[in-house]
Order: C-alpha cells, then sequence, then structure tokens
C-alpha cells in the first residue's frame, strides 16, 4: 500500500500492522486448502467404480468460471486504484462489477454441482467425489464470504469517508479475492486440468 | 419436527450413570454457589467489565491460567482413574466399563495437551511476551480476547456431556479413523471432540498468529531480531508452528466431521476413503504440536537459568539457531509416529534419520543450560528446583526418544506403555515443569508478591519422586510387552506389582498437587510478607523486570532503550508516555456454534451463522477501537506505585 505524502500516522502503522496479521491469516488458509488438495491427489483415482473425472467435468464451463474470475480480479484492482484516488463512485462501480463476476462464478459452480448430484454423482458415491466437492467446495463457500464481505465494503465506501481504517478494510478485502483466485488457478490445474488429461 | 428441533438429542441422552451425574451435581453446584457469591459481593459488573470483556493482554492471560488450572484438575481426575482402574483390573473388569475407560483417557489427553499446557502457556505470553518486547499491547487486542473465549468454549464443549448428556469419544485424543467413523461409532461422542478441537484449534490458531505478528511489528525500537530475549524468541519459534500446523488439524478434523455428517468418504473402509490420509494429516499436525507444548518451556529454561546462575547464556545465537532448527525439522518427523504403518523401508529410514537429527539441537541446548550453570553464582530458588529437574527427565525421555526413532527398535515398543512413559515424560517433565518453573519465576511480576519457596521446594520433590516411581514401571511394563490403553489383564502377565507401584507414583503426584494448592493459598494469605515492591525480585536480566510488580495496563511508561539481549542488565529507567488502549466489543456470542453442530441442530446452526456474520458486519463500522489515555493520568498511576 502507498502512504500517501509520506505522511505515517500511528492510525496507518496500525492498518499496516492488520494487512500483516490478514497475510499470516491467508497463509494459515492456504495450509487448509493445501490439506484438501493433498487429499485430493491421494483420493482422485479412488473412484470406486462411480463416474471418474473426464466423464463429469465439462471442459468450457469450468475456462468461463477461470476466465470469469481471473476478469473479476482484474476488476477489483481497478476498484483499489479507485479507492487509492479517493474516487468513491468508481469504486463503487468496480467493485459491483467483481461482485456480478464472482456471483456468476458461483452461479456456474452451483449449476455444475447440482448437474454433478443429477447424474448420481454425490459426494457420498466415492471417495473422489468426496474430495472433489470438499476441495472446490471449499473454495466456493470463501467466494460466497468474499462477496458478503464486497456487499460491505460497498456500503462502507457509499456511508463512510475513505479514511485509514476504510482503505486498509478495503485493502483486506481485495487481499482476499486475489488469495481465492490463486487458489483458483492450482484447482484449475490440479482438479480439472490434470482430471481432464489423465 | 422433533428432530428439526432437537437433531440427536433426545431424553435417552441425559445424564444417567453415576459417573456424569456427579458431575453434573458438582457443576450446577459451583454454579450456583458462584452465582451466590457474586450477587452477594455485588460483583456481576466487576466480573463482565473487568474481566470478561476485557482485552488486556494481562487480563487475559490471568484468565488463560485459571481456565487452565481448572482443566488441569478435570484432566488429573481423569488420570487417578484411569491409574486406579488398571491397577485393580487384573483378572477383574475394576470398576470401570470398557468404554467409559476409552472415554476417559481420550479425555485426559485432549485436555491435558489442548486447555492445560496450552492454555498455561497463552496465559504466561500474554503475560511476559509484550512486557519483554517493550510492547504496550498485542497487535489485535480483541483477537487475543476471541481466541481465549474460542478456547474455553472448547474447554466447556468437552465437559458439556455432563449435562447435556451423550457420552465422549472413545477414540484416544486424536480420533483416529476409521475408528471414529459413523460405521464404528455412531454416537456424538467423536462429535463433541472433534467441534471441541475445532473451537480451541481455532483458538490456537488466531492467537498464534496474533503473537506473531507482536512479535515482529511491536518490539521496541533498537530491538533486533537477535536482540530478542530467548522466551520471546521460542515463543516466536512455536508461533510459527502453530500458524503452519494448526490448520491442518482444522482441515483433518473437518474432513472426519464431513464422513460422519454428510457421509463422505474420505477416510471411510468402504467407497474406496483412505484412513492413512488420516493418520498423516493428523500426525502432520500431531508432531509440531508436540513441539508447541516444549519450545515454550525451552525459553523460560533459558530465561531461569541464566537468572539464577547470575550469567549470561554460553552462546546466545546458537540457542535461537536450535530452536530454529527444532522447529524446521518438527515438519519432517510426523511419520514417525506410525512406522508400523508399512510405507516401506526407505520411507521409514527418511523419517527415523530426521527425528535422530533433532537430537542435536536439543543437545546445543542442553550443553547451553549445563555450561551456563558452570562457575555461575547459582541461587537455588524454587524455579531452579524445577529446572534442573527438567534437565534431567529431559535427558530421560530424549534418550526414550532417540530408541524409539529407530524403526525396528520402534517396531517392538509400538502402542506399548513405554510410548506412554516416553511421552509422559517429555509432556510432563519439560512442558509441566516449564509451567511450574515459569510460573513460579514471573509470579512476582503477575501479582506483586512471591510465592512460599519452601512450599514449592516440598511440592517439587513430591512432583519429582512421584514422577520416577509413577513412570518407570510404566518403561518397564512396556517391555514386558504391556500394550497401552487397557482395562483390564489377566494376572498371569505379572504386571499388577508395577501398575500398583505406579499408582503410588500417582498419588506422591497428587500429594504434590495438594503442595501447590496450599502453597497458592499460604502465599496469598501471608502475601504482605513476600511484597515485591522493586518489581525486580530475582534480579532478572530481561525488560519485563524493569516495570511494576504487577505492571500498569500500559506495561511502561517509557519504553527502556535496547541494548542487548538483556537489555535490563544495562539499565531502569521510569518517566511518561502516551498511551494507548483498546475497548472491547464483546463477540464470544459466535462460540454458542459448536453445541449447535455437535447435536446438528439445524436451526440452531443457522441462528448461530447468521449471528456471527451479524457480529462481524457490525465489528467492522467500528473504527472508534482505541483511545488516547491523558499524560496525567500515566503520572498519576505512576505516582501511585511509589506510594505503595
Amino acid at each position: 500500500m502507498h502512504a500517501e505524502a509520506g505522511e505515517l500516522s500511528e492510525a496507518h502503522l496500525i492498518s499496516d500492522t492488520k494487512i500483516f496479521g490478514f497475510w499470516v491469516y491467508l497463509m494459515t488458509d492456504l495450509v487448509i486448502f493445501s490439506a484438501l488438495f493433498a487429499c485430493f491427489i491421494v483420493l482422485h483415482g479412488n473412484t470406486y467404480g462411480g463416474p471418474t473425472a473426464k466423464e463429469l467435468y465439462y471442459f468450457p464451463s469450468v475456462l468461463a468460471e477461470t476466465l470469469i474470475l481471473l476478469t473479476s480480479t482484474f476488476t477489483c484492482s481497478l476498484g483499489m486504484i479507485a479507492v487509492h484516488r479517493q474516487v468513491k463512485k468508481w469504486a463503487i462501480i468496480w467493485f459491483f462489477l467483481t461482485f456480478l463476476l464472482g456471483a456468476s462464478f458461483l452461479y456456474i459452480e452451483i449449476s455444475e454441482f447440482i448437474e454433478f448430484v443429477g447424474k448420481g454423482a454425490s459426494w457420498q458415491r466415492s471417495a473422489f467425489l468426496s474430495s472433489f466437492f470438499t476441495l472446490v467446495g471449499t473454495h466456493g463457500l470463501h467466494i460466497t464470504f468474499g462477496l458478503l464481505w464486497m456487499v460491505v465494503m460497498m456500503f462502507r465506501i457509499a456511508l463512510r469517508p475513505l479514511g485509514e481504517h476504510s482503505v486498509s478494510r478495503i485493502f483486506r478485502m481485495a487481499l482476499f479475492w486475489h488469495f481465492l483466485d490463486f487458489v483458483w488457478i492450482f484447482i484449475f490445474t490440479v482438479v480439472y486440468g490434470i482430471g481432464y488429461l489423465l | 419436527m422433533k428432530d428439526f428441533f432437537f437433531g440427536k438429542l433426545t431424553a435417552d441422552a441425559l445424564p444417567h450413570f453415576w459417573y456424569t451425574i456427579g458431575g453434573t451435581l458438582f457443576i450446577i453446584f459451583m454454579l450456583i454457589a458462584m452465582s451466590i457469591y457474586l450477587t452477594k459481593t455485588h460483583r456481576w459488573g466487576w466480573l463482565w467489565n473487568d474481566w470478561l470483556t476485557s482485552t488486556d493482554p494481562k487480563r487475559i492471560g490471568t484468565m488463560y491460567m485459571i481456565f487452565a488450572s481448572v482443566m488441569f484438575f478435570r484432566g488429573m481426575l481423569d488420570a487417578g482413574m484411569i491409574w486406579v482402574q488398571q491397577a485393580i483390573a487384573s483378572d477383574s473388569q475394576g470398576y470401570l466399563t470398557a468404554d467409559h475407560f476409552q472415554q476417559i483417557f481420550t479425555s485426559h489427553g485432549d485436555i491435558m495437551v489442548f486447555f492445560v499446557t496450552m492454555g498455561f502457556f497463552f496465559g504466561l505470553m500474554n503475560w511476559i511476551v509484550p512486557l519483554q518486547i517493550g510492547a504496550r499491547d498485542l497487535a489485535f487486542p480483541f483477537v487475543n480476547s476471541l481466541g481465549l473465549w474460542l478456547t474455553i468454549a472448547g474447554g466447556i464443549l468437552i465437559n458439556l456431556f455432563f449435562i447435556i448428556g451423550g457420552d465422549f469419544a472413545n477414540t484416544g485424543w486424536l480420533a483416529l479413523a476409521p475408528f471414529s467413523e459413523l460405521q464404528f461409532n455412531p454416537s456424538v461422542g467423536v462429535d463433541y471432540l472433534i467441534w471441541s478441537l475445532q473451537l480451541s484449534g481455532l483458538g490456537s490458531l488466531l492467537a498464534g498468529i496474533n503473537f506473531l505478528v507482536t512479535i515482529i511489528k511491536k518490539r521496541a525500537p533498537g530491538m533486533t531480531l537477535m536482540k530478542m530475549p530467548l522466551f520471546t524468541w521460542n515463543s516466536l519459534c512455536a508461533m510459527v508452528l502453530i500458524i503452519s500446523a494448526f490448520p491442518v488439524l482444522t482441515a483433518a478434523t473437518l474432513l472426519l466431521w464431513l464422513d460422519r455428517a454428510l457421509g463422505m468418504h474420505f477416510f471411510t473402509t468402504d467407497f474406496a476413503g483412505n484412513q492413512m490420509m488420516y493418520w498423516n494429516l493428523i500426525w502432520m499436525w500431531g508432531h509440531p504440536e508436540v513441539y508447541i507444548l516444549v519450545i515454550p518451556a525451552f525459553g523460560m529454561f533459558s530465561e531461569i537459568v541464566t537468572t539464577f546462575s547470575q550469567k549470561k547464556i554460553p552462546s546466545y545465537a546458537s540457542m535461537v539457531w536450535a530452536a530454529i532448527s527444532i522447529t524446521t525439522l518438527s515438519y519432517l518427523v510426523w511419520l514417525h509416529h506410525f512406522y508400523v504403518m508399512g510405507a516401506g523401508p526407505d520411507v521409514n529410514s527418511f523419517f527415523g534419520m530426521v527425528t535422530l537429527v533433532i537430537a542435536i539441537p536439543s543437545g546445543v541446548m542442553v550443553f547451553n543450560w549445563i555450561l551456563t550453570m558452570y562457575k555461575g553464582k547459582i541461587n537455588l530458588a524454587s524455579p531452579m528446583y524445577w529446572f534442573i529437574g527438567f534437565l534431567i527427565l529431559f535427558m530421560i525421555g530424549g534418550m526414550g526418544g532417540i530408541f524409539m526413532a529407530s524403526p525396528p527398535a520402534d517396531f517392538q515398543v509400538h502402542n506399548s506403555l513405554f510410548l506412554v512413559a516416553h511421552f509422559h515424560t517429555m509432556i510432563v517433565g519439560v512442558a509441566l515443569f516449564g509451567i511450574f518453573a515459569g510460573s513460579t519465576y514471573w509470579f512476582p511480576k503477575i501479582f506483586g508478591f512471591k510465592l512460599n519457596e519452601r512450599l514449592d521446594k516440598q511440592a517439587f520433590w513430591f512432583w519429582f519422586v512421584g514422577f520416577f516411581v509413577a513412570f518407570i514401571p510404566l518403561y518397564l511394563l512396556g517391555f514386558m510387552g504391556a500394550p497401552r490403553r487397557i482395562d483390564h489383564y489377566a494376572s498371569s502377565t505379572g504386571w499388577q506389582p508395577l501398575y500398583i507401584t505406579s499408582l503410588i507414583g500417582f498419588i506422591l503426584i497428587l500429594c504434590g498437587v495438594a503442595t501447590q494448592v496450599y502453597l497458592v493459598i499460604e502465599s496469598i494469605m501471608q502475601r504482605k510478607n513476600n511484597l515485591d515492591p522493586t518489581g525486580d525480585p530475582w534480579n532478572g536480566r530481561t525488560l519485563e523486570w524493569a516495570s511494576h510488580s504487577p505492571p500498569p495496563f500500559y506495561n511502561f511508561a517509557v519504553i527502556p532503550p535496547i541494548t542487548s539481549y538483556e537489555p535490563f542488565w544495562d539499565l531502569k529507567k521510569k518517566g511518561w508516555q502516551r498511551d494507548k488502549n483498546y475497548k472491547d466489543i464483546e463477540c464470544f456470542k459466535n462460540t454458542g456454534m459448536g453445541i449447535y453442530m455437535v447435536w446438528q441442530i439445524i436451526w440452531l446452526i443457522a441462528a448461530g451463522l447468521i449471528g456471527v456474520i451479524a457480529c462481524i458486519i457490525i465489528l467492522s463500522f467500528d473504527d472508534e477501537m482505541e483511545y488516547e489515555l491523558p499524560a496525567a493520568e500515566v503520572a498519576k498511576i505512576e505516582k501511585s506505585y511509589q506510594r505503595g
């Protein structure tokens, strides 16, 4: 984060500590995800006679999800730039766009889940599907909380001045969003990519 | 409809065994007695405003320690029940059923590890780390309070079955799959365990993040990393372990719960689940956890041995690097807990060798401590007794550990009482003795008066002798082939005399505990004779002794300059500075979730989740968490110390 005009007030230092703390929290979240990835990698062949990854995945929708999420990271960054420039209107517009992209990602993901369950491929069918639903679902749950957070932050931008506290909170929200995008890259590669190829 | 409101909670679950009814009556009686006391002395407001909602790390530290003490008695009760059962259950069932016996050793393990040892360490860290690094507060006071209440909620949850019934897990403290799966364990006991660990694990994780950020970001100006006191260094290492290991516990127990609640198949025996995944995940957390329990104790002993030998540690840098090496290596040894899994000679030898390597940094520490005492001006105060006891037990336990690090040897003693004796030597001899030593050492700093030296030394002798009488028989029994966790055995095994000897050892330890209870009461009664007006009763070397005893809530009126890793050895200065304090927003409503999750009562889960989210949103609009303490106020408080 760029400090404005070199002025390091105490409140600024506090928010700096909070951002560092938030980084550490994100790393703990990453450890949870890596445990789930490890489970998926160990269990991805354990289909127990049920549907395999190849039979289930529909690649175009996964690609669409990926592109949507990558775009949302871009719009989220634009929103953050607007926040730094203290332009409330554009900040809200970009974050709203990010929200829409995130929501459509979630829509595609949930439709995919419903479709899988409809095909008899629920999380109870095999260890492979348990680990698939848990890993992708945990990411989806994070996206849901991210969206909720974004709504709260949009209200905050509208109602409060963009002071140090606000900027710090919005910055952490943006960090969270980029982090989820980062995790998705691995889900795309490991869960879908490898599952599709093997 | 009934299912919707109460889930699996039925009248059958209400307490109906003698032990649960006893527990229930005891808890209700204590609650009533406490309520009457608080009402009579008009202290509800005091309790709520000054303590329960406090974000002062010193208050939170004290609450951690009180909580840990209460849990300690619960854990000791469990231990006593195990010992008595095993001493009498030769060719008979003893006085406990097999299932009840299993529940007792499960809760004994979980309580002692999660709530007693970690509770005490967080309590002492809350008190001492900010003082040692010259900080006024932790980085996130609110998160600190949240962590405490999550831990306490976990502790309540582990005891809750006494009141609302059901049973506790009978799986052993790690709830190893597949035995903990629904197929073999359909009752709610395992769910209690899972959510208790989830809550306290989350509490520890939050505390871990908080202390890490505090130590990294809030050190006094001039205190570089290599000028941090060794207790702070070791705490930092333990926090790094917590941050990287506890999420794995969260994930592993969550997956187990998904298996149980949603019918998933991670660790089930059918549908291609993989039980060994659970073993790997839980020990990937579990082994670092063992070091989380002992590394802070290493730090405390480093402080104690330098203070009471009036001498620097011979090589500060080697102590720091030893702590860092132990931290790093502890990630690479988890498989030594299950060599018998059959991972193959190559995998087993890798983990065996890494385990052996840990002996090197541990040795570096031991030699440093011994060399500190060599030619030092040793003052044999009671913390030194605990320290020397620790050195001896650490050596014995460490030798046992090296022995078991070798797979062929481990195959012989795997899951035998030898293992039980080994890890009790480490946890009691290192972690618990560390807690006793540290509590005695910092007691005057925390409460303003010393503990009675004579009684503390008596307690030490009871513990030390009792420990050998209690656990050496277990080493022998392990070699004789006695497996751990058995509720009865044939008399032809010839084990009973050793089991009875071990029980006698436990009774000696109990005498030690009784002495410690008396010690605290006596010291409080006689506090006028043991007051510490200087703030520096032991001729200390680190910054915490530069403050008053007990320190004001802002710790230091002026933060002393940092010249070395023993800054107080050089100087004491007092003055005045602007201060900051944090006002609490009570948010421990969310902790009720665990209760609801256990009983799978859907509407309560929903309400709990909404409550938590609402709390967080309300909190996110509150920027005024800090206020400024005016200069005159500080001056007034500082003056009151001079009068007293």
